[in-house]
């Protein structure tokens, strides 16, 4: 990719009808330049390329079960030894099941790894969508209004920093999945994308609410506060075209965090629960037997680090081609 | 303390006339109950009109207020007291919504080309917000009248759909000008609108802001620290010191008989492009800092730092006087004096040499 070419204009040109006035002169955004650079981090755009697949993945992983005949319900204890554990080699490694199957009950892993991405995926980017939502809207309201606003929203960051998450996360999953209405499937989805959604937005939060102090008082927000700009307009045209880049990389960071939050949850027993497939939970029953059938317990790992990495070098890669410091 | 008009011009009706204007910051102290414990006198008791069509130069070191009066005059600012009556209304409390129809007549260019421009916009966009802010329609749509507005300032029309990003400096100084032309204001606050640009390109901007000024019939309230660009822009000069007027005058009477010993040290530190004045003629060094506005000095703001400080001077607030008609002075020893000539026998300077007039001159 070559230096944009710039036209000098600055006096010389006034009144010069330039020849190259016939070709139309089209500018390119911040967004299209970091675009470009993106695409010449190979590093970034390979872990780009593994997210999206992850995503087809994880979207058509009914067809593609289907496809290769494989179920992630159905039990194939047949196949297991006496030991109740997958016969064959690498954790019975076969056509009719490429990534072998489980011990105890003998379902597909591939089944149960493709279903499982479905619902580490969709936790987590709901939870990211729930914590970017809540963290946006109080980031900017807190740096934008300022006064007693911000120092209700930056005390309440300051509180919920200081939480400790985690156990009370695993609390209150204990005790919301002992209430009958909503220890379904979809309602357990729901409370894991709450709490976990819920417990990031501060982090989000804080970073918009010092770039929008920053953001605030530059000229051109008084520039258009002159013009007789309302607040709508300065929040939506102003500030937050200059919020997109820092949203978006944290987004794409958050995620890896929240796949790893989920699978924690799982594999400590207070995540989605089976028969629904999930990364962390596959990752604790394999725990059991992992000295006979180590294979069980290296796939769910794998597939969690090759999702996480992605994210990860994605965002970095995302993050540099967005600082204006990085060479173009 | 009522001041009287330091821009007082025989001819006309005042475009904007602010008397007794005050701005002060409320300092506050205390977590949780604020508690206000003083308040820094960014702007602390101006009056001055500009007429028509005029420039009218606002000068002082780094500090002084100028740049709040100016946003205290655009009303980017609330004003703690005092009024502002612009194009005969008063608009010293008016509410931002009635304020807005009053916002096309009053613009601002301001100081950094760099942060006025909103990187994520086009230049089609920047320019073209006050006509959508202010709901301005256009004869030939917003496009063609932004392309005409960019070929008036000097800038590429095809050049609608750059980012700011794309352009140097003076450029975006051009893209900030064309932006305050948009509705045709008549008045422009200029905050220090060429301290960023090196100096051949303050010359282009400046004579853009003359030409511009010939062809609206523009007044400007001209902000800067420069003496030589101030000199060559301006009709009236005011000169601030800690929020206060010092003195104010028409342009060659600030330069050539000033009385403030104030403006007499700044004008000396002015270089002046003839060897044989520069080497004979005085300095006026002042020490010490600028006091600090929260805690200004008693009597006349000036005294801890001026050469002919009197006993009276450290009680008593010198009020600002018509020493001579349009010509206004606070201090209670003003003495005439050109610093930036000397009397050399047998020697003629040019009498009619500004400073610096030759950059600014030829484009």
């Amino acid at each position: 990719m070559s230096v944009p070419t710039r036209d000098v204009v600055d006096g010389t040109s006034i009144g010069a009808p330039e020849a190259a006035s016939a070709k139309v002169i089209k500018g390119r955004s911040l967004g299209q330049i970091a675009w470009s650079r993106l695409k010449r981090d190979k590093i970034a755009m390979a872990g780009g390329v593994v997210i999206v697949v992850l995503v087809v993945m994880a979207l058509l992983a009914p067809v593609l079960c289907k496809l290769l005949g494989v179920d992630p319900y159905a039990f194939h204890t047949d196949l297991l030894s006496a030991l109740s554990m997958p016969q064959g080699k690498l954790g019975g490694i076969s056509a009719a099941h490429p990534l072998g199957i489980e011990p105890l009950n003998g379902r597909d892993i591939l089944a149960r790894i493709l279903y499982g991405a479905r619902v580490s995926l969709t936790i987590a980017f709901l939870a990211t969508m729930l914590g970017l939502i809540i963290g946006v809207v109080a980031g900017i309201t807190a740096g934008y209004f300022g006064g007693w606003i911000d120092t209700i929203l930056s005390r309440l960051m300051d509180i919920i920093y200081a939480f400790p998450v985690l156990l009370f996360s695993i609390a209150l999953l204990v005790i919301v999945s002992g209430i009958d209405a909503l220890s379904g499937g979809v309602a357990r989805i729901g409370i894991l994308v709450f709490v976990i959604g819920f417990f990031g937005w501060p982090y989000i939060g804080r970073i918009i609410r010092g770039q929008v102090l920053s953001i605030r008082e530059k000229e051109y927000v008084e520039a258009a506060r002159s013009l007789g700009a309302g607040s709508g307009r300065i929040l939506f045209r102003e500030l937050l075209p200059n919020l997109v880049a820092p949203i978006l990389v944290y987004a794409t960071l958050t995620m890896p965090s929240n796949i790893l939050t989920e699978a924690a949850f799982s594999y400590l027993g207070v995540g989605v629960q089976p028969p629904t497939a999930s990364w962390g939970q596959m990752l604790s029953d394999a725990v059991n037997t992992f000295e006979i059938d180590p294979a069980f317990m290296i796939i769910p790992g794998l597939a969690i680090f090759i999702t996480v990495l992605s994210f990860n070098l994605f965002g970095d890669g995302l993050r540099d081609a967005f600082d204006p410091r990085g060479g173009r | 303390m009522t001041t009287p008009d330091s821009g007082a011009s025989p001819v006309g009706d005042a475009l904007l006339r602010i008397t007794d204007v005050k701005k002060h910051f409320p300092i506050n102290r205390g977590i949780i109950i604020q508690r206000r414990v003083g308040a820094v006198r960014a702007v602390d008791g101006i009056s001055l009109s500009v007429f028509p069509g005029e420039t009218h130069g606002l000068v002082g070191e780094s500090g002084c207020g100028k740049s709040t009066a100016g946003r205290v005059i655009t009303r980017l600012l609330d004003i703690t007291s005092g009024s502002v009556v612009f194009d005969g209304r008063d608009i010293t409390n008016l509410s931002a919504a009635k304020m807005r129809p009053i916002r096309s007549d009053i613009q601002m260019i301001f100081q950094d080309p760099y942060s006025s421009l909103n990187p994520r916009h086009t230049v089609g966009t920047i320019v073209g917000a006050p006509f959508r802010i202010q709901n301005v329609k256009t004869e030939n749509g917003i496009k063609r009248e932004v392309q005409d507005l960019l070929a008036r300032v000097g800038l590429n029309p095809e050049h609608y759909n750059r980012y700011p990003h794309e352009f140097s400096g003076g450029q975006r100084q051009r893209i900030g000008v064309a932006r305050a032309i948009a509705l045709r204001p008549k008045l422009i606050v200029c905050d220090e609108p060429v301290s960023a640009l090196d100096v051949s390109v303050q010359a282009q901007v400046v004579n853009l802001l003359e030409d511009l000024q010939s062809e609206f019939g523009l007044a400007y309230i001209f902000i800067a620290h420069d003496l030589s660009v101030v000199r060559h822009i301006s009709d009236r000069v005011s000169v601030m010191y800690l929020g206060k007027i010092m003195e104010s005058a028409s342009r060659d009477e600030l330069y050539s008989a000033s009385l403030h010993p104030y403006t007499q040290a700044l004008l000396s530190a002015v270089p002046v492009p003839d060897p044989e004045v520069e080497s004979r003629r005085e300095r006026i060094l002042l020490s010490g800092d600028l006091p600090s506005p929260s805690n200004p000095p008693s009597g006349c703001v000036f005294h801890t730092r001026c050469w002919k400080v009197q006993e009276r001077c450290k009680v008593e607030v010198p009020v600002l006087v018509e020493s001579s008609p349009g010509h206004t002075v606070a201090c209670h020893y003003p003495e005439v004096r050109n610093v930036l000539a000397v009397d050399i026998p047998g020697y003629v300077s040019d009498p009619n040499g500004e400073p610096d007039g030759a950059d600014f001159a030829s484009q």
